[in-house]
């Protein structure tokens, strides 16, 4: 389906007369296989994070054997580098790190369309400002802005979210602002303006609801980089600090003895890694029932 | 267009001003005390915490500070290194080519082989290769790159297979002439970087494809060969050198997981050295180049698209 299309049937959607709807954004997708793929693998690692803490069977930082070792009694898959047992340590690792990117995500995506939408449908100084503010953001990797902040200021999970949540949000701006622009000229929108609607409730009641898909297909983006970003950062010591178990972390620290406990490594790596596929599938699915072509990550 | 490109040009100086000022805003300006973040426990003793503020010019005002810190930034004295008291570009020098000599190595074997998949992906367009091809690029995108390499370590240097190395062993001088302990670092950089590259190829090669001047040289019945070789491929690269361009950017920020994970000596590893032994002038250093680099290869894909947009190109001669 072309962007013209989208943009026409969303239009009627709105219309004072009564919403004629066509087949939901999440019904489309979910006929693509990717989509289902995409569920099944996020579904499973978000089932690990979730219901892991309550199944584990030995506290996350309570000692089970002696440090690296493979078979220690009574662990299902060893020790590892000071003797916590690595399967409960797995268990307990990801929902810290699935929280603080769906968290971060969502105020990203929250802020960024807020932002996107007053730039894009007020087309003033507010919207130089933003943008302009914006491109200037852009200018720093991701990754190495957060380390700068956390460097200095300390790595802290609220100050983590907030470096991830400000950094989807200029990128998101960029789209909502692109996705609003197409449709402030339809003539729902003007009519509103005619019959003397607020500038907010516009915003609010007849522009938002015609860009639903493309951010919800920004949040799904977004979920995919901030579990991979936050997981980069703890894999580099400026995530979550010891004695937490957190995937990003379990890999930093059990790295160097990767040859004697894999496992300490393989679990969390595995998990990040269908966790983010998971997510990309998802959102991939999402992107082609939206606007019909490819947009998933690029970095 | 010589005026387009001139308004990126100042405008990419406007951007490298504001990032100097965010960096020097996230290390200096804070109301944290910076000499006490660096000594930490050690920050008790008073005559060392007023040393050390003497030593980064924290007893001035702000914007002198900032003054004297910009004013060394451009003629690339970045101060002296906190730990071993060495100035931080001779000490920034090696690893800078360490890590550029990482980046161009990734550069020049990734980019050609992501567009041939690419491009062959567009010619078997909707084909079993061009779904997979499509598939794996979506999975490889979405992993974050220091996992791809735990992978990679994972499969060819400790599993079964022992043949390379896990890390860097070796000094910054000395990069290429250890070729085997490269291969790691640069295998997973490709993975990284190729995705958008094969997405972008297939796309911009898929359209040219279906053009008409295409389906005029099919029809005057050139060898398909031909066809492919002279017209498609050719009208196709445009867009394509843009996205690899950015990727190259991304590149100079990715490098620090990765040269982490293979403690490769190179930019990425001197920052998380720094980080960790709260080297202030080196963290400010290497992120300061490592933006500079991003905003560099923005400036020089925005005009490269802008060449190869002939209605720019054209219309403002």
């Amino acid at each position: 389906m072309s962007t013209a299309d989208t943009a026409r049937t969303g239009g009627t959607a709105t219309a004072p007369a009564g919403p004629v709807r066509r087949p939901g954004l999440l019904r489309t997708a979910w006929r693509y296989h990717r989509t289902k793929i995409g569920v099944v693998l996020a579904g499973a690692v978000l089932l690990v994070a979730v219901a892991g803490p309550f199944l584990s069977p030995f506290s996350p930082t309570e000692m089970a054997g002696l440090p690296n070792s493979a078979d220690a009694e009574g662990t299902l898959l060893g020790t590892d580098e000071v003797g916590r047992d690595v399967f409960s340590r797995f268990l307990h690792g990801g929902y810290t790190l699935v929280s603080i990117a769906v968290l971060s995500a969502l105020a990203g995506v929250v802020g960024g369309a807020v932002l996107g939408l007053v730039a894009g449908y007020l087309r003033n100084w507010a919207d130089e400002l933003i943008m302009r503010t914006n491109d200037m953001l852009l200018a720093f990797p991701q990754l190495v802005l957060a380390l700068l902040l956390l460097s200095i200021l300390g790595p802290q999970v609220w100050l983590i979210v907030v470096i991830i949540a400000l950094s989807h949000a200029n990128r998101v701006a960029r789209v909502t602002r692109e996705a609003t622009l197409k449709v402030v000229e339809q003539d729902f929108v003007k009519s509103a303006e005619a019959i003397g609607v607020p500038r907010w409730r516009i915003m609010a009641a007849e522009i938002l609801p015609n860009i639903t898909s493309p951010l919800l297909v920004e949040l799904g983006l977004r979920i995919t980089y901030s579990v991979g970003t936050i997981a980069t950062l703890s894999f580099l010591g400026m995530g979550l600090q010891p004695p937490t178990a957190d995937w990003g972390l379990m890999i930093n620290e059990g790295r160097t003895a990767i040859t004697i406990q894999p496992w300490a490594v393989v679990l969390p790596v595995a998990a990040v890694a269908v966790l983010t596929i998971g997510a990309n599938l998802i959102t991939d699915g999402l992107s082609r029932a939206s606007i019909g072509i490819d947009r998933g990550v690029e970095k | 267009m010589l005026r387009l490109i001139l308004y990126r040009l100042f405008y990419g100086l406007l951007t490298l001003f504001v990032v100097s000022l965010v960096v020097f805003a996230a290390t200096q300006a804070l109301p944290s005390d910076p000499a006490q973040a660096i000594l930490g426990r050690e920050a008790a003793d008073p005559a060392r915490l007023e040393a050390l503020r003497r030593e980064l010019n924290l007893d001035q005002p702000l914007a002198l500070q900032y003054w004297s810190w910009l004013s060394g930034v451009l003629v690339l004295d970045f101060g002296t290194s906190l730990s071993g008291g060495m100035p931080v570009s001779e000490l920034l020098g090696p690893r800078i080519q360490a890590s550029l000599s990482l980046m161009l190595i990734t550069a020049v074997i990734a980019a050609p082989i992501a567009m041939a998949i690419g491009a062959f992906a567009a010619l078997r367009r909707d084909r079993r290769f061009d779904h997979s091809s499509s598939m794996v690029t979506l999975v490889l995108a979405a992993v974050p790159e220091f996992a791809v390499g735990i992978v990679a370590i994972l499969l060819l240097s400790t599993g079964g297979l022992k043949l390379l190395p896990a890390v860097y062993a070796g000094s910054s001088t000395e990069v290429l002439s250890n070729p085997d302990q490269l291969v790691l670092p640069v295998l997973t950089l490709a993975i990284a970087v190729s995705p958008p590259i094969i997405r972008m190829m297939r796309a911009s090669m898929i359209e040219v494809l279906e053009s008409e001047y295409v389906q005029q040289a099919r029809l005057k019945g050139l060898p398909e060969r031909t066809v492919i070789w002279r017209h498609a491929a050719p009208n196709a690269i445009g867009p394509v050198a843009q996205v690899i361009a950015l990727q190259l950017g991304w590149l100079a920020g990715g490098v620090v997981a990765i040269e982490f994970l293979f403690n490769f000596p190179g930019i990425g590893k001197a920052l998380m050295d720094a980080i960790e032994a709260r080297n202030l002038p080196v963290i400010q250093a290497v992120t300061l180049l490592i933006a500079a680099v991003y905003v560099l290869v923005n400036l020089v894909a925005d005009v490269v698209g802008l060449a190869a947009n002939p209605k720019v190109r054209v219309s403002s001669r």
